[in-house]
């Protein structure tokens, strides 16, 4: 059963580098958040 | 997650947190079909059960491309010059590059379990590369130092030349494999025959990754305005005090 | 931006005066004659360590030829626009408002010119050291294809020249934004020059449909470049 290692590779790669992606957006999001003004945020 | 998302709100909204809520929905969903419930295929065998992250994520990749060409021309067309379409452009096209490595590296662990090799000179694989490695350029040239606006013009036009690039990187790719061998392409995906849950599986892998492409943009050029912001501030907090320290020698 | 047309000088000349004071340097520094030949003749003689076999070698010949031009195009494009960025040539040319479009044309004549001598003494380097065979039909289909090639490249190579130019990092950034962009010329040249120098057996008539492909990539990028050339260097 070689092809599993395969077949769940590929999904961790997948999810994983969406879970990569997304926390570091929003670590990012976080760390320059404070220094912003509200008014500037236009989605809020 | 639900925790990350419900602490950090600098970036979200009521909208993102339903985009996300949804989109992990649909994700665990086609994690548990795509492994476990749906049956081997006929041809493939249990590796077809690749295509049900491989294949959305391919979607995904070109639509994010194409996505950065429009907001590229458009900020380009547009008088204002409005920097929302440099940041979604730019956005986008992380994103994208994110999910043309998923494709990239799915496609060809699909490719050793069914052709025994992990890549071939196909016109199709090879262009794929080559607007992955475009997009890598793109992102680099948005990291080149400058004003935002001189990013935005700078990588607007890069992004136009992509769009002059790809088709003849393709046709040239095309040409050059129908001369070595009667184009013998392997076109797996016409062999297979997919039953309706398959399908689904297939539908909702499109539909969960397309949610989580709204979500990473969404919060993605957000947090770019951010930095830019922050930037600029940082810049005129440095000018004042250069000003006030002029004044008072 | 715009200045009256009466001042205004005529395209033609800009073009002209561009394209000589980069042979100019050229013929003052000879940096491509004493620096990039004999780097792009090293390439040729490495590539024949590496491959070690004559067979292959008189085989790939055309490939090698057209990769050790590349590596020799980011050099040149590199060491041209490092100069005018440096004496701020490019911002005056921009203050000055002269159409940029034709600084670009200027630039790419002077580039192809440069590129053109290259690939003659690369192309005779072939010959003697991996033994190939040029006919009277293949020359005529070689001279086509060095033509077109070089335009195409010398199109590509000062517009991301001026994209990258005083740009920190410019260095790496070139070749990774280029490589990708010249892959339909490296394809189409090698194809035409071994149909040229028969190798494997090629034909020189299958040639020519290169040739096609190589003039509209350079109509492409020739268009393009004059259209977005001015917006790149424009602040």
């Amino acid at each position: 059963m070689k092809d599993a290692g395969f077949i769940f590779g590929s999904y961790i790669v997948t999810l994983g580098a969406i879970l990569m992606f997304a926390v570091a957006t929003l670590r990012r999001a976080k760390d320059s958040s404070q220094s912003v003004d509200e008014k500037d945020k236009t989605w809020l | 997650m639900s925790q990350v998302l419900q602490r950090t709100s600098a970036t979200g909204t009521r909208a993102t947190k339903v985009i996300g809520a949804l989109a992990i929905l649909v994700m665990a969903w086609v994690v548990v079909s795509g492994l476990v419930l749906t049956p081997q295929d006929v041809v493939q065998g249990e590796s077809v059960r690749i295509m049900y992250v491989h294949v959305p994520s391919a979607w995904i990749a070109y639509l994010a491309f194409i996505f950065t060409a429009v907001a590229s021309a458009s900020w380009l067309i547009s008088k204002k010059h409005s920097m929302g379409f440099d940041r979604f452009a730019g956005a986008s096209a992380e994103v994208g590059v994110m999910f043309m490595a998923i494709t990239l590296i799915t496609g060809s662990l699909w490719g050793r379990l069914t052709w025994g090799e992990f890549w071939q000179w196909d016109p199709r694989l090879t262009t794929t590369a080559f607007l992955f490695v475009t997009y890598v350029g793109y992102l680099a040239v948005r990291r080149l130092e400058g004003s935002v606006e001189q990013r935005a013009r700078r990588s607007a036009v890069v992004a136009m030349l992509a769009v002059l690039e790809i088709p003849l990187v393709h046709f040239s790719v095309v040409l050059w494999r129908s001369l070595h061998q009667g184009a013998t392409v392997l076109n797996p995906n016409g062999d297979v025959k997919m039953d309706d849950l398959m399908l689904f599986t297939l539908f909702s892998g499109v539909v969960g990754f397309t949610l989580v492409f709204v979500w990473l943009v969404l919060h993605r050029q957000r947090t770019m305005l951010l930095v830019d912001v922050a930037n600029r501030q940082g810049l005129d907090a440095a000018i004042a005090a250069r000003k006030i320290e002029g004044s008072v020698n | 931006m715009k200045s009256d047309s009466s001042t205004r000088v005529s395209r033609g000349k800009v073009v002209t005066a561009v394209f000589l004071k980069d042979i100019q340097i050229e013929l003052r520094s000879r940096v491509v004659t004493n620096q990039v030949l004999p780097f792009a003749g090293l390439v040729m003689v490495m590539f024949a360590f590496a491959l070690d076999n004559d067979d292959v070698l008189q085989r790939v010949a055309g490939g090698l030829v057209w990769l050790a031009t590349l590596f020799s195009l980011f050099i040149i494009v590199q060491r041209s626009f490092a100069i005018d960025t440096a004496d701020g040539a490019l911002d005056s040319l921009r203050v000055a408002g002269i159409d940029l479009s034709a600084v670009f044309f200027g630039k790419a004549i002077a580039l192809a010119i440069k590129l053109i001598a290259l690939e003659i003494v690369l192309i005779c380097g072939a010959v003697l050291l991996y033994r190939v065979d040029v006919s009277a039909t293949g020359l005529v289909l070689l001279v086509t294809c060095v033509i077109c090639a070089t335009s195409g490249l010398a199109f590509v190579g000062t517009l991301y020249g001026g994209l990258t130019a005083g740009a920190k990092g410019r260095e790496t950034l070139l070749p990774l934004l280029l490589l990708p962009v010249v892959a339909p010329v490296l394809i189409a040249a090698t194809r035409a020059t071994e149909a040229a120098f028969g190798s494997g057996g090629a034909q020189t008539s299958e040639g020519w449909a290169w040739i096609g492909l190589l003039a509209v990539f350079a109509a492409v990028f020739g268009v393009g470049g004059s259209l977005a050339f001015g917006s790149l260097i424009d602040e």
